[in-house]
């Protein structure tokens, strides 16, 4: 089976999107966009609900015709195919299994709907893949819900597509379950080396899993790259918020040295890479992730050329692995600082005046133009 | 005796005798009002029926119980064109029915944006605020021989070809097994409509997408999607509209000729003319009997247990 769905991979191709856009009456869902998906990979669309991801997903599925742009599929245009035509298939939310049908029946639907021969013989080897084997002569309300998003795989990946995508499969799971499928998809995707575009707006699903993400923000895709190029070089505050979590700082251009920019935040002089800036402007929001910063008594030294910034902490929480504070600077700013629990006891009590300090090259400078707050959930839009 | 750490076992707490009997009679408090109804209006008034049907006698003299089981042959032989109207009329009126129908109520689930969807549901519905009668009295003046549809059909020549094959004679519609057949699809249309809308919308439209998704063609995507998942719907809606078209006699009564009677007029007949009480009443359990005999092995075909 696993060398047969390898064959379907290798004779198709990538997935080529060209100024495909979608619009519903007034409202735009999805914006002009160029997209490549190279063959075999694992690709993740990731964006809050809303955004355009599943549009994107059901134009190159054929569910939903584009607006404007072409879909080209191994170098074939099917923009105009039905879905039916299309050499892809579809894991999809909340599975759409056939409830009058048993399991066997359901992953057999496609191989029958195109007369192949031996379809006992897939179906079972296709159940054993996904360890279902005993279940098929079950009916899908039968299962549980991590049963029948296997079928649901099954269903799809016996078709050998040359395309595999997922519509938010796993929303409906609890979170281990998902963590746990999480795996399981990524075990089957590179066991069969079959394209999988995922939509999911779950950001560590999508770094678990996806070679390469795009994060989607109102009918656009914000940036694209694998997992922790995007972690790490976020190029707009929404990346930098939804994709993990982020301290903006906003700061002030004030020089150069060398190859970094000389920053004021309110006062406090720090640095950061020019090549870690994604931007010209003079004013800019400095980012750095919560677990690139050290926290230590006031009193402690701090090694010479660390951006550091004085205050105290506001709030502590323990979570296990680490502790989480919030910490208040001298000018007011907050700041979330993640601190390996390395040590016993080591834990600063609220209220404690502080100084965290942090490398450099760990920071990254976006334009401040942008809303600082994008994709925190929070956001006043 | 030394300190013991145990938890003591969890202490069950018996409910007091009396509320448990309350809450278990509260079942069947609510079902009370049902079960006197069926007693009163259908067990009651079945006994007596049956009794009635093997008795002898007239009407001036007194009718006895006898168990003269002979009345059940006699009536059936006497009536037996009856019967066969009854059924056959029935079930072409409700194949009518299905035909209408389903494509109505497939388009009110899955096609028709909510406003309309109501619009629709009411309309389908509508007929229900005029009584049977008076509606099934219009039709007399629809189908009526100098009226626009019969001539519209004899211009184009149509009567000729439902005269060839018995449905229609002489040129008109009015009195022929046509205008029943007709009254009878009217009138029952509804309750074909409604159950198969129910099974219908609850059909989720991503089964249709996950079908096409799987190379299925929209026909293909019916006949092993939609149409299998809404049978239990089609079963019903037949059950609705065929069970109550092969007792009734005010279609045949109203808009066909003596020659179009079904049994349910023979039982009228009997009973409010012929004062024949035991003959109406054997009529009336053959009739249940003959409709329970097929509502079995059409259910038992259509294996309605095995679907959701």
């Amino acid at each position: 089976m696993t060398e047969q769905l390898r064959d379907a991979a290798t004779a198709g191709g990538d997935v080529r999107l060209t100024g495909i856009g979608k619009t519903y009456g007034d409202f735009t869902a999805v914006h002009p966009l160029d997209l490549t998906v190279p063959q075999g990979s694992f690709f993740a669309l990731l964006g809050a609900s809303g955004c355009g991801k599943t549009t994107t997903l059901r134009m190159i599925a054929g569910l939903e015709e584009p607006t404007t742009g072409t879909v080209v599929i191994g170098g074939q245009d099917v923009t105009v195919l039905p879905p039916y035509r299309r050499p892809v298939n579809t894991v999809f939310q909340s599975y759409a299994l056939f409830p009058h049908l048993d399991i066997f029946e359901n992953v057999a639907f496609g191989l029958r709907r195109r007369g192949k021969k031996d379809v006992k013989k897939q179906v079972e080897e296709m159940l054993d893949l996904v360890e279902l084997g005993p279940m098929a002569r079950r009916k899908p309300h039968q299962l549980s819900g991590g049963q029948q998003q296997r079928v649901a795989v099954a269903r799809a990946l016996i078709n050998h597509p040359q395309v595999l995508l997922l519509d938010e499969p796993l929303g409906a799971l609890d979170l281990k379950l998902r963590r746990q499928m999480q795996l399981e998809l990524k075990r089957i995707q590179t066991e069969v080396g079959i394209t999988f575009v995922h939509v999911t707006h779950d950001q560590e699903e999508a770094m678990t899993m996806a070679d390469t993400i795009a994060v989607m923000n109102g009918g656009r895709v914000e940036q694209l790259g694998a997992p922790a190029e995007l972690y790490e070089n976020p190029a707009t505050t929404f990346v930098a918020n939804f994709l993990g979590q982020s301290n903006l700082i906003p700061a002030e251009v004030t020089g150069r040295s060398g190859d970094d920019l000389l920053l004021s935040a309110a006062g406090v002089r720090l640095t950061v890479p020019r090549s870690r800036c994604a931007t010209e402007a003079t004013r800019i929001h400095l980012g750095v992730r919560p677990e690139k910063i050290t926290i230590a008594h006031a009193s402690a030294t701090v090694p010479e050329g660390r951006n550091r910034i004085s205050g105290t902490v506001a709030d502590s929480s323990f979570i296990g692995v680490s502790t989480q504070y919030v910490v208040r600077s001298e000018s007011g700013q907050e700041i979330a600082v993640f601190e390996q629990n390395m040590e016993r006891d080591g834990r600063i009590a609220p209220g404690a005046p502080v100084v965290l300090h942090w490398n450099p090259a760990h920071s990254f400078g976006l334009d401040a133009s942008q809303a600082i707050d994008a994709g925190t959930g929070e956001e006043t839009a | 005796m030394t300190t013991h750490t145990e938890a003591a076992p969890p202490q069950v707490i018996p409910l007091p005798d009396a509320p448990r009997k309350r809450r278990k009679l509260t079942a069947y408090w609510l079902l009370l009002p049902g079960i006197a109804w069926l007693v009163v209006f259908f067990a009651v008034p079945m006994v007596y029926q049956a009794s009635t049907s093997l008795q002898t006698g007239s009407l001036e003299q007194g009718f006895k119980l006898t168990w003269h089981f002979a009345t059940y042959w006699d009536a059936l032989n006497e009536y037996k064109w009856h019967f066969v109207r009854s059924f056959a009329y029935a079930a072409v009126a409700t194949v009518l029915c299905l035909a209408i129908g389903y494509p109505l109520a497939y388009t009110i689930a899955f096609k028709a944006n909510r406003r309309w969807r109501n619009v629709i549901l009411i309309l389908v519905i509508a007929p229900f605020f005029t009584s049977f009668l008076i509606r099934t009295l219009a039709w007399k003046t629809i189908l009526s021989d100098g009226g626009p549809v019969v001539s519209t059909l004899n211009s184009l020549h149509l009567l000729s070809l439902t005269d060839a094959v018995g449905l229609t004679s002489g040129h008109r519609v009015l009195a022929t097994p046509l205008a029943v057949v007709c009254g009878l699809t009217y009138n029952f249309l509804p309750f074909m409509i409604l159950p198969l809308y129910t099974s219908l919308e609850r059909i989720d439209p991503r089964l249709h997408e996950a079908a096409g998704d799987l190379y299925a063609r929209p026909f293909t995507t019916f006949r092993k999607v939609t149409f299998p998942i809404s049978l239990p719907g089609v079963v019903a809606g037949t059950l609705l509209t065929f069970i109550p078209a092969s007792g009734d006699y005010i279609n045949a009564q109203l808009l066909g000729s003596p020659s179009e009677q079904m049994v349910g007029n023979g039982i009228q007949k009997q009973f409010l003319n012929v004062l024949d009480y035991p003959t109406a009443a054997a009529l009336s359990f053959i009739l249940m009997a003959l409709i329970l005999g097929m509502v079995t092995v059409y259910m038992r075909k259509a294996g309605t247990e095995e679907l959701v």
